[in-house]
Order: C-alpha cells, then sequence, then structure tokens
C-alpha cells in the first residue's frame, strides 16, 4: 500500500487551507444551484413554497458539508473509501427491506430533516473504492484480467441491487460512472470495445429476435422501446409526457417566454414538472439562451475539475476527481437527453438544479472530496 | 513502501492521457445536446410553437364494446346498454371546484360524491376523462348539454354499461363487472392502459372474470386537435379497437331459470349436464343476488344483508361447496370392488345393523338391518354395513382412484370462480395433510361417502354423466366463442368394465323404481324417460336426533344424483339441499321435477308424474315464481 507523499511543509494546514480552496468551483456550483432555485420559484407559479425554499435550505447544509469534507485531508478519505462503499451497500439493503417506497421507484430511508436515498450515495462511494483500489494496484498490473474482473464485481453488486428497485438510471450512471474511472485509470482499450460491441450485440440480438420463437424479452419490454421511438404510439404513457415536453422546449424559441410564462402552468401535464422535467420549463422560459447557458454551466465545471485533475500528481486525487466529474456529466447529459426526446424516459435528475434532497447534498459532498483533493494536493518542494 | 518514481511518471502521463480523451468525448457530447436544442429551439421553434399555442394534441382512448354472452340458444344474458353520463377532462375545466359546483345546480350530486370525485380527479392524471355522474335522464343530460358553454371540460356523453337482463339466474354463473380496484391492477403484470381508464368496469367473478381479456377485447385510440380554449379542432386519426368476443354458453337459460325458482328460498345447488357431451344445461345454486346490483355500485346496507345472510347468496354452492356426498358416494365403493376383483355383483353379505370394526361399532341407518344384500339391494335400499364390508376387502387407494376416475377430489376446467377440488382421501393425503396413519375405521366412513369425502354438486353431477355414459365426459360451460364451437373433452370409455357398469346403473335404476328403492316417490312414469338414481344423507353432526327436532344449521344435507333416460341416458343431476333432511324425501322431488323439465325442454305433462305426486305437483307450480317470458312461453306450448 503507498501513501501519499503529505508534506507539512508544502501542504496548506488550518486556516490556510481556505486559500487554497478553488473558488472557481464554489461560484460555478452556487450559479447552477441558483438556475434551480429560480426555476423551482417559476413552476410554483412564482410562490418560495413549497420547492425552492427547502431547495435552499438544502444547499446551504450541502455546501457546509462540502467544506467539511474539503478541509479532511484526502488520504484519510482513501483510507475510508472501502468502508464508504460497504456501508453505502448495507444501506441498500436496508432499504430493500424496511424502505418507505415513494415515487414509483425510488427508495429512502428517512431521516427526518431529509430523505437519504442510499442509491445516490452508491454512486460517489463507487467512484471512492474504485479510485482507492486503482491507487493501490501496481501499475502494470492495470490491464490484466483478473485485475479488470475485480473492479467489475464492484460495480455490479450496487448495480444489480438498484436494479432490483427498480432504478434504472441510477443503475445506469454506476455502470458508466464506474467505467469512466476505470478508463481513466488505464484499462486497455480492447476491454472498452468488447464490452460496448457485445453491448451492441445483445440489443440487435433482442430487436432481431422479437416475434420469433426464441424472443428475449416480453412483449410489454418490446412495447416500452417502441414508445421510446415513437413516443405517439403510447397516447397514455410516458410518451404523453416526451410529446409534451418536446413541445414546451421546442417552443421556446431563442430567448424563451419569460419567467412563469411557460405553458407549463396552464399545461400542467407533467407530475415531475419539479424534478426530472424542469430542464423542460428552463427552455421554455428562457429559450436557447437559457438552455445552453445552464449547459455551459455545466460544462465548465467538468472542464475545471479535468484541469485539477490532471494537475494533481497524486493517482488516487486524479481519478477520484475524474470520476465525480464523469458522474456529474452523466446526470446532466442523461437528463437533458431525456427532456429532448433523446433517451428514454429513466429518472435521472438535473444535477443541482432538480427538486430533491439526497442527491443535492451527495453531489455536494462529491465536489468536497474533490476540493479536498485540490487543496492537499502533492506539492514538489519550492 | 513508496512507489518508485518511473510508476509514478507512468501512472500520470496514463491519466492525463485518458483524462483529457474523456473531457474530449464530454465536450462532443455537450456539443451534441447544445446542437439538439439549437435544432429543436431554433429551427423547428416555428413547428412546436404552433403545436403550443394554437392547438394541441389530446389522445383519448376509445374503450372497445365488451362481448356479450348468450345462452345455448341465443338468448342474451349479459349485454351493453345505453347510459347517459357526464365526463369532465379536469386539465380543461380549470377550477375544478368551482365548475362542479356550477354543474350540481344542474344535476344531484351529494357532498359525498362531489368529495369522492375531486379526489379521485387529483389523484389521476389530469388529461383523463373522469366520468362524473352516470345513468342520468335522457332530461337531465340534454340540460348538460345546453349549459356547456358554462362548464368548462365538462362534456355529455353516451356510454356503455353491462347489464344482466336474466336478473339472479346467471349470478353465480356469468359473476359481474366492477371497477377496476388498485388489489386487480396489483395482479396484472402489464395492465391494458384500458384498465386505468377511471370508472372502467372488468370482471370480477365467475365468466365475466375468467374469460376478461378476450370479452374486453382491444382499445382504440384517437388523437385530436384541440384549441387553447380547449375546443376541438379536428380528429388526427383513429385507430379502430376490436370489440370483445361473444360467448355462448352451454346452459339453457330457461331451464336454468326452472332450476333456481324451484330450489327457491332453500340454501340448495343442482347441476344438469348432458352425458352425452358434457354441456352444463344449468348450474343452480339458491338463494342468489342480482348481479347488476354490483355493476352499479352496491350500498353498503344491500351488501352487508347479503354477505351476513346464513344462506349465503354470495357463494355459488354449485361449484364452491363442498359437501360429504354421503350415500351418492356408493356407487364409487361398489365400482371400486369390483374392479379390484375383490367382490362380485352376486356376493351378498349380512347386515345385522351394525358392524364392528377394531372394538368400534359402525351402524347402518337402519338400525334392524338389512339381512343379506347383493349390490343390487345395498344401492336401492342403502345399506351402510355392505359398503363397510366392500371398504375392508377393496382398501381406501382403490376407492380414492375410484373417485378421481369419476370425477371426484378433481379440479374440473370450469370458467366459474373458485371450482373446489373436492377431496378423494386415501393414505398419503391424510398423512400430508394431518400428519396421522390412515385407521380402517376412515375407510368404513369414506365408504358410505362420510368422514373426509367431500365433493361439490358440480363434481357429483360428472360422476352420474361418467357412470351413465361410461365415457371420461368433461363438463363444458362455453359452446362457441365468436361463433366457433368448442372442442368436446372426454368422449373416451373410462377404463371400467361395462358389465361392473351396468350393474350399477340397475342397481340406482331400483333405488327409483323398484317397490323398495329409497326414491321410489320421486320416479317418472313417462314412457322412455325412467329416471335412475341414487339418495344420500350427509352428517352435520353425529348425534341421532330426528330432523325436526333440531335447528336449521345442525340438520343432514339431502343430497340425490340421477341420470335419465334409464334405457339411453341423455341428461345427469345432482341436487344438494343444505341443512334439508333426507335425501330421498327432500333431495329426490327436486331432482325429478328439474330433469323432466329437462327431458320435455319445458314443463312436462302431469302424466309424467306417478299418480301419487300429481297433486303435489300441481301445486309446486302454481307456486313456482318462473321469469314471465318462460311461463308465457309455457302457456303458449300448452
Amino acid at each position: 500500500m503507498s501513501y501519499l507523499e503529505y508534506n507539512r511543509e508544502t501542504v496548506p494546514t488550518g486556516f490556510r487551507k481556505v486559500l487554497y480552496v478553488n473558488w472557481a468551483l464554489v461560484v460555478l456550483l452556487v450559479a447552477v444551484s441558483a438556475v434551480g432555485f429560480l426555476m423551482l420559484f417559476s413552476v410554483a407559479g412564482g410562490s418560495l413554497s413549497p420547492w425552492a425554499e427547502p431547495q435552499i435550505k438544502r444547499f446551504a447544509l450541502g455546501l457546509v458539508v462540502m467544506f467539511f469534507v474539503a478541509m479532511v485531508p484526502i488520504y484519510f478519505w482513501r483510507n475510508l473509501a472501502l468502508l464508504a462503499y460497504l456501508g453505502s451497500l448495507l444501506l441498500l439493503v436496508f432499504v430493500e427491506l424496511f424502505g418507505d417506497v415513494g415515487m414509483g421507484a425510488q427508495r429512502w430511508i428517512d431521516l427526518g430533516f431529509m430523505r437519504l436515498q442510499p442509491s445516490e450515495v452508491c454512486k460517489i462511494t463507487l467512484v471512492m473504492l474504485l479510485a482507492a483500489y486503482y491507487d493501490w494496484l501496481d501499475v502494470g498490473k492495470t490491464s490484466r484480467p483478473l485485475w479488470v474482473a475485480l473492479p467489475v464485481v464492484i460495480i455490479l453488486v450496487p448495480t444489480a441491487m438498484v436494479l432490483k428497485q427498480p432504478d434504472l438510471g441510477t443503475a445506469l450512471l454506476l455502470v458508466v460512472g464506474g467505467a469512466m474511472v476505470m478508463f481513466c485509470a488505464g484499462v486497455h482499450w480492447l476491454y472498452f470495445g468488447a464490452v460496448i460491441a457485445s453491448g451492441v450485440g445483445l440489443v440487435s440480438a433482442v430487436l432481431a429476435s422479437r416475434g420469433t420463437t426464441w424472443q428475449l424479452l416480453k412483449d410489454y419490454q418490446y412495447r416500452r422501446i417502441d414508445t421510446f421511438l415513437d413516443p405517439e404510439s403510447d397516447p397514455l404513457g410516458a410518451g404523453y409526457h416526451i410529446t409534451q415536453s418536446k413541445i414546451a422546449l421546442g417552443s421556446g424559441g431563442w430567448t424563451g417566454r419569460g419567467l412563469m410564462e411557460g405553458t407549463q402552468s396552464r399545461l400542467n401535464f407533467l407530475p415531475e414538472k419539479h424534478t426530472d422535467f424542469i430542464f423542460t420549463t428552463l427552455a421554455e422560459e428562457f429559450g436557447f439562451v437559457g438552455g445552453v447557458s445552464l449547459l455551459v454551466l455545466y460544462v465548465l465545471i467538468i472542464a475545471f475539475c479535468i484541469v485539477s485533475a490532471l494537475k494533481n500528481r497524486d493517482r488516487f486525487s486524479s481519478l477520484l476527481i475524474l470520476g465525480v466529474a464523469g458522474t456529474f456529466f452523466l446526470f446532466f447529459a442523461v437528463n437533458m437527453s431525456m427532456v429532448m426526446g433523446l433517451a428514454p424516459v429513466v429518472g435521472v435528475p438535473l444535477p443541482l438544479v432538480s427538486y430533491g434532497g439526497s442527491a443535492m447534498i451527495v453531489l455536494l459532498g462529491a465536489f468536497g472530496l474533490v476540493q479536498s483533493a485540490h487543496i492537499h494536493r502533492p506539492r514538489g518542494r519550492g | 513502501m513508496r512507489r518508485a518514481p518511473k510508476d509514478t511518471e507512468e501512472s500520470v502521463r496514463r491519466i492525463t492521457r485518458r483524462g483529457l480523451v474523456m473531457g474530449g468525448l464530454m465536450g462532443g457530447f455537450a456539443t451534441l445536446l447544445a446542437g439538439r436544442m439549437r435544432y429543436m429551439q431554433v429551427e423547428q421553434a416555428d413547428t412546436f410553437r404552433l403545436l403550443a399555442e394554437e392547438n394541441r394534441i389530446k389522445f383519448s382512448l376509445i374503450p372497445p364494446e365488451r362481448g356479450l354472452i348468450f345462452d345455448r340458444n341465443g338468448r342474451p344474458i349479459a349485454v351493453n346498454e345505453q347510459i347517459y353520463r357526464v365526463v369532465i377532462v379536469p386539465e380543461d375545466a380549470g377550477d375544478l371546484e368551482n365548475t362542479l359546483a356550477r354543474l350540481r345546480k344542474i344535476i344531484p350530486l351529494t357532498d359525498e360524491q362531489a368529495e369522492e370525485a375531486l379526489a379521485e380527479m387529483r389523484r389521476s392524471s389530469p388529461f383523463l376523462e373522469y366520468t362524473i355522474a352516470d345513468r342520468l335522464s335522457w332530461e337531465q343530460l340534454s340540460e348538460v348539454a345546453v349549459n356547456t358553454p358554462a362548464l368548462p371540460g365538462i362534456s355529455p356523453e353516451v356510454g356503455l354499461s353491462r347489464n344482466y337482463p336474466m336478473l339472479e339466474d346467471f349470478a353465480h354463473v356469468i359473476g359481474y363487472v366492477g371497477r377496476v380496484s388498485d388489489y386487480d391492477l396489483s395482479k396484472i403484470e402489464d395492465p391494458d392502459p384500458l384498465l386505468r381508464l377511471p370508472q372502467f368496469q372488468i370482471g370480477k367473478v365467475g365468466v365475466e372474470s375468467k374469460w376478461e381479456e378476450p370479452l374486453r377485447g382491444k382499445a382504440g385510440n384517437r388523437r385530436i386537435e384541440v384549441n387553447a380554449a380547449g375546443r376541438v379542432m379536428r380528429e388526427l386519426d383513429r385507430q379502430q379497437g376490436v370489440s370483445g368476443v361473444d360467448l355462448q354458453l352451454t346452459v339453457d337459460s330457461g331451464l336454468q331459470n326452472f332450476v333456481q325458482a324451484r330450489l327457491g328460498t332453500e340454501s340448495a345447488a343442482a347441476v344438469v349436464m348432458d352425458v352425452t357431451n358434457g354441456d352444463l344445461l344449468a348450474i343452480g345454486s339458491a338463494p342468489s343476488f342480482d348481479p347488476n346490483l354490483f355493476v352499479r355500485g352496491i350500498s353498503v346496507a344491500d351488501y352487508r344483508e347479503l354477505t351476513e345472510n346464513d344462506h349465503r347468496p354470495l357463494a355459488n354452492k354449485a361449484a364452491q361447496g363442498l359437501y360429504p356426498p354421503g350415500s351418492t358416494f356408493k356407487m364409487v365403493t361398489a365400482l371400486a370392488a369390483i374392479e379390484a376383483g375383490v367382490v362380485t355383483a352376486g356376493e351378498t353379505f349380512y347386515c345385522p345393523g351394525h358392524k364392528e370394526v377394531s372394538g368400534r361399532r359402525f351402524h347402518c341407518w337402519k338400525r334392524s338391518g338389512h339381512g343379506w344384500v347383493d349390490l343390487d339391494g345395498s344401492l336401492q335400499q342403502s345399506c351402510d354395513v355392505y359398503y363397510y364390508e366392500l371398504a375392508l376387502k377393496a382398501g381406501i387407494d382403490n376407492i380414492s382412484a375410484m373417485a378421481k376416475k369419476l370425477g371426484i377430489g378433481v379440479r374440473h376446467d370450469v370458467p366459474m370462480s373458485a371450482v373446489a377440488e373436492g377431496i378423494a382421501p386415501n393414505k398419503a393425503w391424510k398423512a400430508e395433510r394431518y400428519e396421522q396413519d390412515w385407521v380402517v375405521g376412515d375407510s368404513l366412513n369414506a365408504s358410505i361417502g362420510q368422514g373426509y369425502v367431500l365433493a361439490s354438486p358440480l363434481q357429483l353431477a360428472v360422476m352420474a354423466s361418467r357412470i351413465a355414459s361410461g365415457t371420461q365426459i368433461q363438463p363444458r360451460l362455453v359452446k362457441s366463442v365468436d361463433g366457433r364451437e368448442t372442442e368436446v373433452k372426454g368422449l373416451e370409455p373410462l377404463d371400467i368394465s361395462p358389465t361392473a357398469l351396468q350393474q350399477v346403473r340397475k342397481g340406482m335404476y331400483n333405488v327409483v323404481n323398484s317397490g323398495r328403492g329409497t326414491a321410489r316417490g320421486s320416479r317418472i312414469v313417462a314412457e322412455g324417460m325412467l329416471m335412475a338414481g341414487k339418495t344420500g344423507t350427509s352428517q352435520v353432526r353425529s348425534v341421532v336426533v330426528r330432523n325436526q327436532d333440531v335447528p336449521w344449521e345442525q340438520r343432514d344435507h339431502a343430497l340425490f344424483v340421477a341420470f335419465a333416460p334409464y334405457e339411453n341416458p341423455k341428461y345427469a343431476v345432482s341436487v344438494v339441499v343444505e341443512h334439508g333432511g333426507g335425501g330421498s324425501a327432500v333431495a329426490a322431488p327436486v331432482a325429478r321435477d328439474i330433469m323432466l323439465q329437462a327431458l320435455y325442454g319445458g314443463l312436462p305433462p302431469l302424466e309424467a308424474y306417478p299418480s301419487s305426486s300429481r297433486w303435489e305437483a300441481e301445486q309446486m307450480r302454481k307456486d313456482l315464481k318462473l321469469r314471465e317470458d318462460l311461463r308465457q312461453e309455457a302457456s303458449d306450448r300448452a
């Protein structure tokens, strides 16, 4: 086990750490969240209740969590990685047994002031453990089959558990997020090529088998695929939402209809207008300019993270930052694709904007890890 | 250990390379998203704006017409009637409470109904129609229609609702439809969106439930364009749904009506089966109820009345009710013993009125004893001791196997709710059920249809049909589906020697027709229509008291199974009267009346009755509450 070249002379200690926080990233996070507050205010018809106010409070709490996590030396988090991962698996089992089922497939533990969704926590602990694993592994062994198989198992255990819930969105984020860390750690190209090829093969097999004697899926699952490909074929289900979402988004034009002028309030077509489909409202009310602005903010957050990761010579730190950035990217990329009709509806929120406590606090905690890695990065002498 | 510098360098280089690739991919995807946004919001903006501002597309499901159900002669048993109703689309109504308040000035709604409607609408999705009032009069409907401008989102409609013109007659066979409950939805893996329509009705019990999907059909749907004010501009396209299939049952509604009327207020069941093809001609269960109550939403008081009635009107006693078959089981014991080769029909046993086995005394119903009896005599006079002897020789496993062969202890494939399996007990069954060994006393009890043996009236009718026809005939309830005849099952002969069957049939003939038969009073005297049968009385308790002196719920069940005509069997009948007393006195006359009705296809001439019973038959007809139209037909014929 290697340890971080942690040097009290070159790494800031005590209150001096505050000076070394990546403030640009903090500003970006606040900006994105502020967009969220505004939108929640708007969909509630110009009112702080029921969504904007709790969201602001949670954001404040999240910031506290973020700074707390940031001040703790990064090697501490690395040593905690395995424990955190196992802990989050336990929580998953716990909700499977005792959790309340709300809003379809999401499960949580009620902590009183918020509802904690273990599946959210898992997204981060998985990235942590994978980063720690590659930090521990000799670089030369990275692409050996056995050492590739182990992280695959680490990814698939929580994935299988959330699929049982069933929470497709989270499962997707876990798999792709984990794969990103493996990719950055330098696992050989061919592995990814093989997985992608077999994925494509599987999908074609599933589609080709339809209506034959060896049909792989049940009829209704094929109907869901149809709905995705042609939303209007399912007049009462998800198809209606997608169609309406596209109409609202498309009608935003260049600059949108203006705050609270969206037809959302009149249509009232989505039960998830404050969660999964909040981007629709943004794009409708602030148009292409508004939508792209948010996208730019997101891309900047990713960019700052990548820069920070590449400047960091500690392996755990770089992989952790890249993993968090990757997961964050998946959140908004999948959500936007969903509301624009590019991807099936899987139920992934827009990060820091959608109404929801768990995702917000967990994400800010994750950015706390990014900050910790940034503050405590190894610095050469002089 | 410290990682070698080279190693670190290699790792940093690798991460940098891969990190940049990943960043590039992310950037690429973000560009793609921006491009899609641009395409939708700039290039296609006009299209979407048009859709959003001027018109919206609205989908609506067109519920298919539920399939109809007819009896074997094409008389309607379940139909769809037109009803006038008022529907509301919450999405278009704007201020729901306000609209509702205005509507209530036109059609009377209780506060309770209004509350429920509001709650229901908040639960379901806003673009789904909700039926706010149905079964309105034409006047009320027109008044709503006139006032539509003041009632946004509300429209008067003509809908279809299930109706059962035969009222109580088919309640247990057909069942009824009712609103889809959350429990119903939870049982279905991938519910048809139709089921989510508020107030859509599906089969809850009986044929309506067992044939739900074919009867339901497939929904059509239409897309219409509406403008911002909610006015329909035009229909974009329309996919026609597929109506449900029409079913024709094997039941004869005239006979069914007679059976229900004849059972009257007794707690009883009767089944009539065509022995040549298994057609169930009547499946009576009394008392009954009006299934239309359930379609319209039954009141708590009415429902309580049905559930708290000790005659259990909601139960389909013909298929779900299980009774010890009593002496009607003796044909099974006799056939089992003859087939096992332990006894011949001519062999006689002495009946002193009881049988001592391992220190216990098993009584014959006739305390003075029957003296020497053979198979024929034992059936005729229903001697118990003879069957104790047979059971000791043949053993329970032979008896149990024979019972299953004849349809007792077998779940018959008939589309009614909760068709009971019954019990044809044997050693293995007792070991599993009670974890006890089978004792010889159990065999003796089983041999005369007591103890663990349980059968439903349906199974008793199957048993009688199989004995009469000598085939493995299976009961059939659905005669044709959309005009296509269903297949008759079980025309293969039973693997029981025809001689043995004939000997048993002869015994059954004598039960009804010989001077000493237990059911002599219920014989048929018409040429070529003679009946053969077997009485049965099954104990509900073991104390011996005269039936008249005990409360109703402790009296014996009366049973009778029969087939006719004896020479060339056509119909089998089974009758069970709960707590009726003795089979010969109570069940046999009912079975005879039903049999005659079946044989003549209507009310028989009084000459078919022996002179001693004609007066009673006349009285019975006077008191019978037949359906008006059938009564009319009967008098036309006469």
